[in-house]
């Protein structure tokens, strides 16, 4: 798929999420929209899954470690074809599968459940070990957010990856400097995060998170570095395409009002032209 | 039902989980196991001898540990993560709840040294809390295996269950209490002796000190049905509720906090269903003080000779 048509499904993906948003009364609406580029890269250009086998044992595996961001991911799978597209008006409705975090139980093509921040990575460690002991070529990816690097038990994973030599694993951290209250830098600041990847043994490139050439060509096979975990550290705006909440603390779970939707509908539609 | 050891030989339950965690891994290559620096106390050099790849040491990081545990499972793995259980069980509570538990992946925590196994060590490596921090999730069901021979039959039972468990293990040794054949079913108890004034129900290290307080008991004219309840979640309702009808009072003995352990599981039935007198034994909510497994037991009233006379004092409760 040409990156053209990448951009055209990411316009559409985050218009539906900003619907969605807008409908539901909550969300992680500056989280999913520097996020939807990753996702869309990885499901419809990178990954090979398939929404009639979603549990093929060859699948490539993703683990959206930034749980909170789960409605970017529920549209994606929607897109995919893996949940009805129609689904997406239950978000947070009683009783719906989509909740605010993935569950794999409910929700064909999710790997894992994650909300608790911290946690993906480690499982996607196991999966990528397993993939090894399998001698089977299936990828696993894990997209944190740069806030959750706080988290130590991503450290304990980052050492792991690069003990058991897993190049089978590809870790995006979605840089968009902002974490829930603050910005990263004023709380706890973990950049830059290429250094310290690479000094713990991993292949590390950093990119700009919204460029689909860059995304593609990053995440690609042929990157790999044999014996080596990679990690794309990926350049992001948090509210990414909707210029009042572009790198704005306040949009990480605010929702915006009739007014605000109007105007953001139309930066997003202006920009899918 | 057996007749009550004396000077019976006593067995390390880790040698019977490594023993069967290697006959099972040479039969099925899916199985693997994952740990944290604990091969030594976790006794698996055998294992990582014998299958090299399939023993994934992450090194100290607990929580990293479970993490790979439920990536492995999602990867087809049935991965047997061992630990020392303070540190598997309290540091990665988190990843319990929701890599294993919320997640139903066919993950197998192995509890390694817990209860009092580590008495000298301190109150920060007693692991006393286990029981209520697992109980308290759903999807994971709680086993302490009283003997070698329930250690190997639970640990065979949940290398072939679809889901994850808790098996608690100590260090410390037990004799042979269950007889050569027997198969472990999940949720049900069972009964070694029985008797008609009260039933002791017990499990892990404790199920060999109530066969001994009954032996005491029965020489003062008191005769107690003793329950080995393995399985804490899920518990045995209806062996309770028989224990209940049948000799009208209960006494509970674990080592593990009062707090939310064995003790609590089976009053939360007897409340609800069919109310006795009961008393439940075990650490009285306090940070334990220094000293032996064995010791400890002792000084919290669990000898044979405190549980016989804490079954003396609450059969004059009934009514």
């Amino acid at each position: 798929m040409q990156s053209s048509e990448l951009r055209a499904i990411a316009n559409k993906i985050r218009r539906r999420d900003l619907q969605a948003v807008y409908e539901a009364g909550a969300g992680h609406i500056g989280g999913e929209m520097s996020v939807t580029d990753l996702l869309t890269a990885l499901y419809f250009k990178i990954m090979s899954v398939d929404p009639d086998a979603p549990r093929d044992p060859q699948r490539d595996r993703l683990v959206l470690s930034k749980g909170h961001t789960a409605l970017a991911l529920y549209i994606v799978l929607a897109e995919k074809g893996f949940i009805a597209k129609e689904e997406i008006a239950t978000f947070l409705k009683p009783h719906s599968r989509l909740n605010g975090h993935p569950t794999r139980t409910k929700v064909p093509g999710v790997e894992t459940n994650t909300g608790p921040l911290g946690h993906g990575l480690p499982i996607a460690v196991g999966m990528a070990v397993a993939a090894k002991l399998s001698r089977e070529k299936w990828r696993t990816f894990v997209i944190t957010g740069d806030g959750e690097m706080q988290e130590g038990s991503n450290w304990e994973a980052i050492m792991a990856a690069s003990q058991f030599k897993l190049d089978n694993l590809t870790l995006v951290i979605d840089h968009n400097r902002l974490q829930q209250g603050a910005r990263v830098a004023d709380t706890n600041d973990v950049a830059p995060l290429r250094p310290k990847l690479e000094a713990f043994g991993w292949a590390v490139e950093e990119i700009d998170g919204h460029d689909m050439d860059q995304i593609c060509n990053a995440l690609a096979a042929d990157k790999v570095v044999p014996g080596k975990p990679r990690c794309i550290v990926a350049r992001t705006n948090k509210g990414q395409g909707i210029s009042f909440m572009s790198d704005n603390v306040a949009w990480h779970h605010k929702v915006p009002s009739a007014e605000q939707y109007k105007q953001a509908m139309a930066e997003l539609e202006e920009a899918g032209r | 039902m057996n007749a009550p050891f004396e000077n019976a030989s006593l067995y390390d339950c880790r040698d019977a989980f490594v023993a069967t965690l290697e006959s099972l891994g040479a039969a099925d290559d899916s199985i693997v196991a994952v740990c944290n620096d604990s091969v030594g106390s976790s006794k698996l050099a055998g294992f990582r001898e014998k299958f090299p790849e399939r023993l994934i040491n992450v090194g100290i990081a607990e929580q990293n540990m479970v993490g790979v545990g439920a990536g492995l499972a999602n990867g087809g793995k049935i991965p047997f993560v061992c630990a020392a259980s303070p540190f598997l069980t309290g540091r990665a509570l988190e990843q319990i709840k929701a890599d294993v538990a919320y997640s139903e992946t066919n993950v197998k925590l192995v509890g390694i040294s817990a209860g009092m196994a580590y008495g000298e060590l301190g109150a920060t490596h007693h692991s006393i809390e286990d029981f209520a921090w697992i109980r308290a999730l759903p999807n994971v069901p709680v086993i302490a295996p009283a003997d070698r021979i329930e250690t190997a039959a639970a640990v065979r039972w949940a290398a072939s269950h679809q889901g994850g468990c808790f098996l608690r293990l100590s260090r410390v040794g037990v004799p042979d209490l269950l007889p050569a054949d027997h198969a472990f079913t999940l949720g049900k108890a069972n009964m070694l002796r029985d008797g008609a004034d009260l039933t002791i129900i017990a499990n892990g290290t404790l199920t060999c000190r109530a066969m001994v307080a009954a032996a005491i008991l029965d020489g003062q004219g008191i005769a107690a049905r003793v329950l080995n309840m393995a399985s804490v979640r899920p518990i045995d309702a209806d062996a309770i509720v028989a224990a209940a009808e049948d000799t009208g009072a209960i006494l509970t003995c674990e080592e593990h906090t009062t707090f939310g352990g064995l003790g609590s599981a089976v009053a939360e039935v007897v409340v609800d269903v069919i109310p006795v007198p009961m008393k439940r034994l075990g650490v009285p909510g306090i940070f334990a003080p220094t000293g032996s497994a064995n010791f400890l037991l002792d000084e919290f009233g669990m000898s044979p000779e405190g549980i016989a006379s804490s079954a003396a004092a609450l059969i004059k409760r009934k009514s």
